[in-house]
């Protein structure tokens, strides 16, 4: 299990606007318990970007889903942990009036496939209005005036005659640009975004995730973005927790974390991104050996430890805790969990 | 789409044709009607006569060019035993089978569909085994015990209801419910089975990530898809009502098509079996051609050009 150490350590100067504290999601699928979030601790300062980064199946989508009460019914439930949301309290415990409340409102959400995420037999503007008058009193006009109005500001052009289009008639870029319409209508402090480009075109990628960036800049939203892609995480964040297995490995800085990755996970997931060389030969792709642990089985020790080129006794025998690499102690604290890391004193 | 609805109706005129041909000729595969229609110690003189009046006793070919002659004006002859017009009949009966057909249609719609949205969303639960144990005892139990059934019980018994006949709204209660019964648990199955999977998709989620309320999630998001499928079964099962349903009409003595044409059929009263299955073959076209519409209607993927 997760020490209480990994919550405790934490400096913070000014209060983050959502924070997650030892957070565990679990599915329950017959008599097996899958730990999909088996101890998730992490904070999201206003209007930062912070990116949750590992291989499918590693929890970070269901770390999502958990913060807005989405997990699948009647399979996942919060096991234990907090999700506190700046001025409404800890999501985790609020019952299902009050989520939907929050829901599309203080905290939205934009998924990963914009192909399946939009509802095929209502017009977009009406699906984009609907996400408004969930939360205000509007006339369907005034609604409807505000979808064109968001529809332009996610680059669609001729919003006005989009805006009667029917999910079908849209690009999937268009789709997903109508998904970031829906996830900003009312002006969330936090954006949930899942995978947001990886169902799209290379090229339209960069366009969307450029204008995802611009507009957290303009409106202050905090993004919580969810990826398997490290060079999203290098375009769009400022901090980046690496998750493995359900748990975070490794809590850094951006940059710190491209210069030098601590934990053996997050270096193999640095080595495995094809690299271009410039007159050099080219090279196989680098992959970790072996395959994730299945999360209703998870080892005793390390939960990477059967993958790991510098695995030793000790991990095999206890979980390493999440800490702070030595000395380092500041809000912008890397965090590693690896006993190859770990100081004396923790240990 | 106006151009779209001419070329359906006008596919739709070999579909008839080849109707009235197959039927004509199965008709005159099941015997001669003299026998039935005269008393068996007719002189033979007398049968010649009901022969060369009905033109019974002409090649087959040439019956048949002018029954179809007949028929294009709307003519499918005179009934042998009635001795009316055999469209007039049908046509005569036609409002008891359109009524009784709504009628369950309605009773069945807003009993099944709910009851399959709820089953679906409740999964697993007491309340979708108990729906799903009284859908297949409505699958099973075949109408001609249920509407005796219902005749013991509410007209024999409690006195609430009468056994039959058509007239008043109480008259109505009993065939219509005989036969909505079995078709509630086919419209719940299916509404519950295409419930389950739109409540799996991805934008059901997005709705509610949106904050929608769940009963609008379920109700209009969820359903609104869901009931596309759905249509296809209600289109098929309204045709098959309008055809008339033999044994609950025989059962309750409704003055439908259903117990025209088997009686036309006892008493091999050719005219008025074809202008039976005439009418039955409209209706059905017809009613798909309704079904086919609404489909572009409810799915805006679907569009007719």
């Amino acid at each position: 299990m997760t020490p209480a150490l990994d919550a405790s350590v934490q400096v913070r100067s000014a209060p983050p606007v959502l924070s997650v504290r030892n957070l565990h999601a679990h599915l329950h699928l017959g008599d097996t318990v899958v730990r999909a979030v088996d101890g998730v601790s992490f904070d999201l300062p206003a209007g930062a970007t912070l990116s949750i980064v590992g291989e499918s199946g590693c929890g970070k989508s269901m770390t999502a889903l958990a913060i807005l009460g989405l997990l699948p019914q009647p399979a996942g439930r919060i096991t234990e942990g907090e999700v506190w949301l700046d001025g409404v309290g800890d999501l985790a415990r609020l019952d299902q009036r009050a989520l939907r409340r929050v829901r599309g409102n203080a905290v939205s959400m934009v998924f990963q496939d914009p192909m399946t995420s939009l509802n095929p037999v209502f017009r977009v503007g009406w699906q984009i209005a609907e996400a408004i008058r969930m939360h205000e009193t509007v006339s369907r006009e005034e609604a409807r005036r505000r979808a064109i109005e968001l529809l332009e500001l996610v680059g669609i052009p001729s919003p006005s005659v989009r805006c009667d289009a029917f999910p079908h008639q849209l690009s999937g870029g268009m789709r997903q640009r109508v998904m970031i319409a829906i996830a900003l209508a009312r002006r969330p402090k936090v954006m949930l975004a899942d995978e947001p480009t990886t169902a799209l075109d290379v090229t339209i990628q960069a366009q969307v995730l450029r204008l995802m960036k611009r507009l957290q800049q303009d409106s202050g939203a905090a993004l919580l973005l969810i990826t398997h892609d490290l060079g999203v995480v290098a375009q769009m964040a400022q901090r980046v927790c690496v998750m493995y297995a359900g748990v975070i490995v490794e809590e850094s800085a951006v940059g710190d974390l491209f210069a030098d990755p601590l934990h053996p996970y997050t270096r193999g997931l640095l080595a495995s991104m094809p690299k271009p060389r410039h007159g050099a030969a080219r090279q196989a792709l680098i992959s970790i050996p072996g395959t994730v642990p299945p999360l209703s089985r998870l080892p005793a020790g390390c939960r990477f430890a059967g993958r790991c080129a510098h695995v030793f006794s000790k991990c095999r025998e206890a979980e390493p805790p999440l800490v702070p690499v030595a000395g380092d102690l500041g809000p912008g604290a890397r965090k590693v969990r690896c006993w190859l890391h770990v100081g004396s004193e923790a240990a | 789409m106006a151009s779209y609805l001419l070329r359906r109706l006008v596919l739709t005129l070999p579909v008839l044709a080849g109707i009235v041909v197959i039927t004509f000729l199965l008709t005159r595969l099941s015997g001669d009607p003299t026998d039935l229609m005269l008393p068996p110690n007719a002189t033979d003189e007398a049968r010649e006569a009901f022969r060369s009046v009905n033109g019974l006793d002409r090649p087959l070919w040439e019956q048949f060019v002018v029954f179809a002659g007949r028929a294009l004006m709307g003519d499918f002859g005179a009934s042998l035993r009635f001795q009316q017009p055999a469209m007039g009949l049908v046509v005569e009966r036609l409002p008891a089978t359109i009524e009784l057909a709504f009628a369950t249609m309605a009773l069945a719609l807003v009993v099944g569909i709910p009851a399959g949205v709820v089953s679906a969303y409740h999964r697993g639960s007491a309340t979708d085994t108990s729906i799903r144990t009284v859908m297949l005892l409505g699958q099973a139990v075949p109408s001609f015990f249920l509407g005796v059934l219902g005749i013991i019980v509410f007209a024999v018994w409690l006195r609430w209801l009468p056994t039959g006949g058509r007239g008043s709204l109480a008259q109505l209660v009993l065939p219509a419910t005989t036969l909505a019964f079995n078709l509630v648990a086919l419209i719940a199955r299916v509404t519950r089975s295409c419930m389950l999977d739109v409540l799996k998709q991805d934008y059901v989620r997005t709705a509610r990530a949106k904050g929608v309320w769940e009963a609008r999630v379920v109700w209009l998001h969820a359903l609104r898809n869901a009931f596309i499928p759905v249509l296809t079964v209600i289109g098929l099962q309204f045709g098959l009502l309008l055809g008339g349903v033999v044994v609950t009409e025989t059962i309750f003595s409704w003055p439908g098509v259903g117990r025209l044409a088997i009686q036309a059929i006892y008493a091999r009263d050719f005219p008025v079996v074809q202008a039976v299955v005439f009418v039955f073959a409209v209706a059905f076209v017809l009613v798909n051609l309704v079904v086919d519409l609404l489909y572009a209607a409810l799915d805006p993927r679907i569009s007719y050009k």
